[in-house]
């Protein structure tokens, strides 16, 4: 190409351009300069924070669930471990057609609608990608055995292996020892985030809640590399989780099925105590329900099923039923009568089956009253109106009793108060005071309320845990022990220290005690004696007795008859019929056993629940005669 | 001194091997330092590959290719490049009109273009050598410096290209396209007031520039700033890079043992942010060993530019290599964080054939200017 002539110097321009090649040079090694700080600066200058970042990049700590602690009764039966079942559950990421895939699945395993609605909820949660989330919990054999022949069209379906509580003996101890519950939204803001980071369960009711932090264990952890998109790639160190305590009940699991045995098919609780130790051997709430459904799911007719039975199965009758004790309560008030000076066990009164407040028409029956004034016990003093369980003697009795000293003396067995260590969803029950009745109320305490409080009955409330101790008091002749479910554990425990045992009754000689036991002896062991002689249990339980029993029956009225009217059990509905008490200890004199038994609308407590509490005191007396019926 | 100097020295049909390879028009210098970072680079990408033995292998195939053009490029008498400079050039315009009439869409932006009879490309692609080739043309034969006519003209030449290519829009390429032919002028010799005046015109225009910036290129200047304003989104990508090559530290992880890169944080880590590989195994050291490879490709290119007889392979030669260089800055400093992200792949290195074979190209036809010396 020929150079253009005008102005065009070669050798100037070429020497320009050197010169402009040489700076832009320049420029260039300035660039490089640049680049060079750079990579000084996050590679030598910033190399830990840098360095720090693509570690926490890579390695995930992933938590470790620890093992539930394990629970023993006394005799070292499990009543609640741990066993493996299979998860199925879903990697979103992974899935696809969500819809499609849950149809898909609905071909090969059984899936509520409760689950899936449940798996909706999750799904939506925040949650580290790719993340299983749980769909259906207990797969079966066959459910696991399809869902392998079907894997290879089912991406993201995950079947995982995980340890989940299991209570052996089912319903049958669901009461006494309580059981856990899926972790709900609201425990995840009480708990403590990190140990409970991996854990399912929860305690939710009895023991497993009391002790749920020694229970639960130390959360461990599994560090993992991962990858951008979650996935691990490897584990690089694992630090194991410790699992819970081991604890062991006082609990006795054969005498719990004997309990539960002999209540049947009534609704009712027995509550059974080992008076030195307080231990609780055996607490049966009846009807029950088999906690293992709440752990593995179950559907929502079933779940509907329980909340709303007119039975009320989930309901703890034994540490939440609130029943008037009705004549249970005479031996408390009797040592009541004689602490306070009221009475003596040489006074004497005339039982014409009824009683009249001085200066007051309202009529007070015994419940041996009858229309033409032929009730009543006769001369009764006050062993007779224990055995005989004289309505009259107590009226009178509580009638002469300053109201505040006698709830006084009263609250020492711990009415109105849960007195139990380690179950503290027990209810306080109901000890009504002057004071009560004009906050709850709004109204004075009457004369009237001394008289029905005497029979156990007006707005007095116990539960049969309550009862059982009182039971346990006696049998102990004073020394008050809280009930207690715990016996032992294989380490120290984290709970903290029970509550130190209260004072022992005040105000009651010795002899006082052993002849308020001798008294209730009578009420099982004295018979053939004729008319209104025997004590009111005898002709139902005392005939064979090989063994010295206490005990004291109770019937306690649901609803108020009116004045002048027979207690009549056909004319009511069945839920308003009385409820059937019976408390008792065994030997008489050396007791091994506490116990009391309670029949919903059962009837009358010597006829109904007395034969409860000898079979349940047979099979802990005598096991092998028992063993070999 | 190269083989070629040593050649120049004697008569002609004396030094066999200097003349052998006079004979078939290539810079032993120039192309022994384009194998090293070629090499370089795939050892580094066989590992950013996570050893995946048939993408590697396609990748050396795609080199070979390259190495190829590079070869044919330079046998080619350099009076045929000043020839076709415009003919090319204007052909690259209406395929870049006809990109933005019945091109491919893809993410949003029309660069591809589906000829019948052609494999799929992108006529920017073509542009990054033509536009410094036709300025270099345009200027060939005019006084030097370029009048301000001149200049304008030059200008006009670099703006068509680049606004096409801007409202595709792919506005890396398109400012390294600019910055190719701007890298011509610069080298005519224009006046550093002029130089001035336009830069501080630039800078007058930049919020201009801003307001017609679509929102993921805002995004990704605002990143540049703050990665962490947006840390899963737009500031990933420059988190995990300058993680990757802060961690690396002195003397890298070692090779294949870069997590950032294995476990898949570092995106794009074969292509654009393969830098970033280089610094997280590899460490500083092997960061500066590269960065001196590219340097010798600039110094040697640039003095072959200085050799060259005519104004046109003086401005040719200079430009490409300045704009090569202008590749491999752009490249570390958006991976490193310096500058936004803009798609531009680590020259040589990256995997990728469209990108070696246009840089091959460009390296053969240096190679043709410097050694046709009877021109």
């Amino acid at each position: 190409m020929a150079e253009s002539a005008h102005l065009k110097d070669s050798e100037a321009e070429r020497r320009r351009f050197t010169t402009r090649s040489i700076a832009l040079f320049m420029a260039a090694l300035v660039g490089i300069f640049v680049l060079l700080a750079r990579m000084i600066q996050l590679q030598v200058v910033d190399y830990q924070k840098y360095s720090t970042r693509s570690d926490e990049n890579r390695i995930q700590m992933q938590p470790l669930a620890p093992p539930r602690g394990l629970i023993f009764d006394r005799n070292g039966e499990l009543v609640a471990d741990n066993r493996p079942v299979f998860i199925l559950e879903l990697v979103a990421e992974q899935v696809g057609d969500l819809d499609r895939v849950l149809a898909d699945l609905k071909v090969l395993v059984e899936i509520s609608d409760r689950d899936t609605d449940a798996f909706r909820k999750r799904i939506a949660r925040p949650r580290r990608p790719f993340e299983p989330v749980p769909l259906k919990y207990v797969l079966t054999d066959a459910e696991i055995a399809r869902l392998a022949i079907n894997r290879f069209r089912l991406p993201g379906v995950v079947v995982e292996a995980q340890l989940v509580r299991h209570y052996p003996y089912g319903e049958l101890l669901a009461h006494a020892v309580g059981s856990v519950r899926r972790v709900s939204e609201e425990d995840l803001q009480r708990l403590d985030p990190v140990q409970y980071s991996a854990t399912q369960f929860i305690g939710k009711l009895g023991v497993e809640r009391f002790y749920e932090r020694s229970l639960h264990g130390e959360v461990g952890y599994r560090h993992v590399e991962i990858d951008a998109r979650g996935r691990v790639r490897s584990v690089l160190a694992v630090q194991p989780a410790i699992a819970g305590h081991n604890i062991t009940l006082h609990l006795d699991a054969n005498l719990q099925r004997a309990a539960d045995h002999a209540l049947g098919e009534r609704r009712g609780a027995v509550v059974a105590i080992e008076p030195q130790t307080g231990g609780i051997l055996a607490m049966v709430s009846r009807p029950g329900y088999d906690p293992n459904q709440f752990v593995t799911g179950m559907s929502a007719d079933d779940y509907r099923q329980l909340t709303t039975a007119r039975e009320k199965p989930l309901f703890n009758r034994a540490l939440n039923g609130r029943y008037a004790p009705g004549s249970t309560f005479k031996p408390v008030v009797a040592l009541a009568g004689l602490a306070l000076g009221a009475t003596t066990w040489e006074r004497t009164i005339v039982d014409n089956g009824s009683f009249r407040l001085p200066g007051q028409g309202r009529l007070y029956r015994d419940w041996s009253w009858t229309r033409g004034g032929g009730g009543g016990q006769g001369i009764v003093d006050l062993r007779r109106a224990i055995y005989r369980s004289s309505n009259t003697y107590f009226y009178e009795l509580a009638s002469r009793m300053p109201i505040d000293d006698f709830t006084t003396f009263v609250a020492q067995f711990g009415y109105g108060q849960n007195l139990a260590i380690d179950l503290i969803d027990a209810s306080p029950g109901l000890l009504p005071t002057p004071v009560w009745k004009r906050g709850a109320r709004g109204e004075p305490w009457y004369p009237g309320d001394n008289v029905n409080l005497g029979i156990g009955q007006g707005d007095l409330l116990a539960t049969p845990l309550q009862l059982a101790t009182v039971a346990s008091i006696i049998a102990n002749r004073g020394k008050v022990v809280r009930p207690r479910m715990l016996k032992s554990s294989d380490r120290e425990l984290l709970e903290t220290d029970p509550p130190p045992a209260p004072a022992a009754i005040q105000g009651v000689t010795p002899d006082d005690w052993e002849r308020l036991v001798d008294a209730m002896e009578d009420v099982v062991h004295r018979g053939n004696l004729g008319y209104r002689q025997s004590g009111t249990a005898w002709a139902y339980i005392g005939q064979n007795a090989p063994y010295r029993i206490a005990g004291k029956s109770g019937t306690a009225q649901v609803v108020g008859i009116a004045q002048g009217e027979l207690y009549d059990e056909k004319l009511l509905d069945e839920y308003q019929r009385k409820h059937a008490w019976f408390m008792a200890f065994a030997p008489a004199d050396a007791p091994r056993i506490a116990l009391v038994v309670l029949v919903e609308n059962g009837g009358g407590g010597s006829a109904v629940a007395a034969p409860v509490a000898r079979e349940v005191l047979d099979a802990y007396l005598l096991p092998q005669a028992v063993a070999s019926r | 001194m190269t083989n070629y100097d040593f050649v120049r020295s004697l008569p002609t049909g004396q030094g066999l091997r200097g003349r052998r390879l006079t004979r078939i028009h290539l810079d032993p210098l120039l192309l022994a330092v384009l194998l090293a970072i070629m090499g370089f680079g795939l050892v580094v990408l066989y590992s950013a590959l996570d050893r995946n033995v048939s993408v590697f292998t396609g990748q050396v195939l795609r080199l070979l290719a390259a190495l190829t053009v590079l070869v044919v490029a330079a046998q080619l008498d350099p009076r045929i490049y000043l020839r076709w400079s415009p003919f090319v050039y204007v052909a690259g315009i209406v395929l870049l009109v006809l990109v933005l009439v019945m091109g491919d869409t893809a993410k949003g932006a029309k660069r591809w273009l589906d000829l019948p009879g052609l494999p799929r490309f992108q006529p920017s692609e073509i542009m990054k050598i033509s536009v410094p080739l036709a300025v270099a043309w345009y200027l060939n034969d005019r006084a030097l410096p370029p009048s301000l006519k001149d200049l304008m003209v030059s200008l006009a030449i670099i703006g068509v290209p680049t606004g096409l290519i801007a409202i595709q829009p792919d506005l890396g390429t398109s400012i390294l396209i600019a910055g190719a032919g701007l890298a011509v002028v610069a080298l005519s010799g224009v006046y550093w007031r002029w130089i001035a005046v336009a830069v501080v015109a630039a800078m007058a225009a930049a919020p201009l520039l801003w307001m017609n910036m679509r929102d993921y290129q805002k995004e990704r200047v605002l990143t540049l700033f703050d990665a962490e304003r947006d840390p899963l989104g737009s500031g990933w990508n420059i988190i995990q890079s300058t993680t990757a090559i802060g961690s690396g530290g002195v003397f890298g992880k070692g090779l294949f043992q870069g997590t950032q890169s294995h476990l898949d944080f570092l995106p794009e880590s074969q292509t654009d942010f393969i830098i970033a590989v280089v610094a997280e195994e590899l460490g500083l050291v092997g960061v500066v060993f590269l960065l001196l490879l590219y340097l010798v490709v600039l110094a040697r290119a640039l003095y072959m530019a200085t050799e060259a007889r005519h104004t046109f392979g003086r401005l040719v030669v200079g430009a490409l290599a300045l704009t090569f260089f202008v590749y491999v800055f752009v490249n570390i400093a958006m991976v490193s964080g310096l500058l936004p992200v803009v798609g531009v792949p680590l020259p040589l290195v990256s995997y990728g054939g469209t990108a070696a074979i246009t840089l091959m190209a460009s390296f053969g036809i240096m190679m043709s200017i410097h050694t046709h010396r009877g021109w």
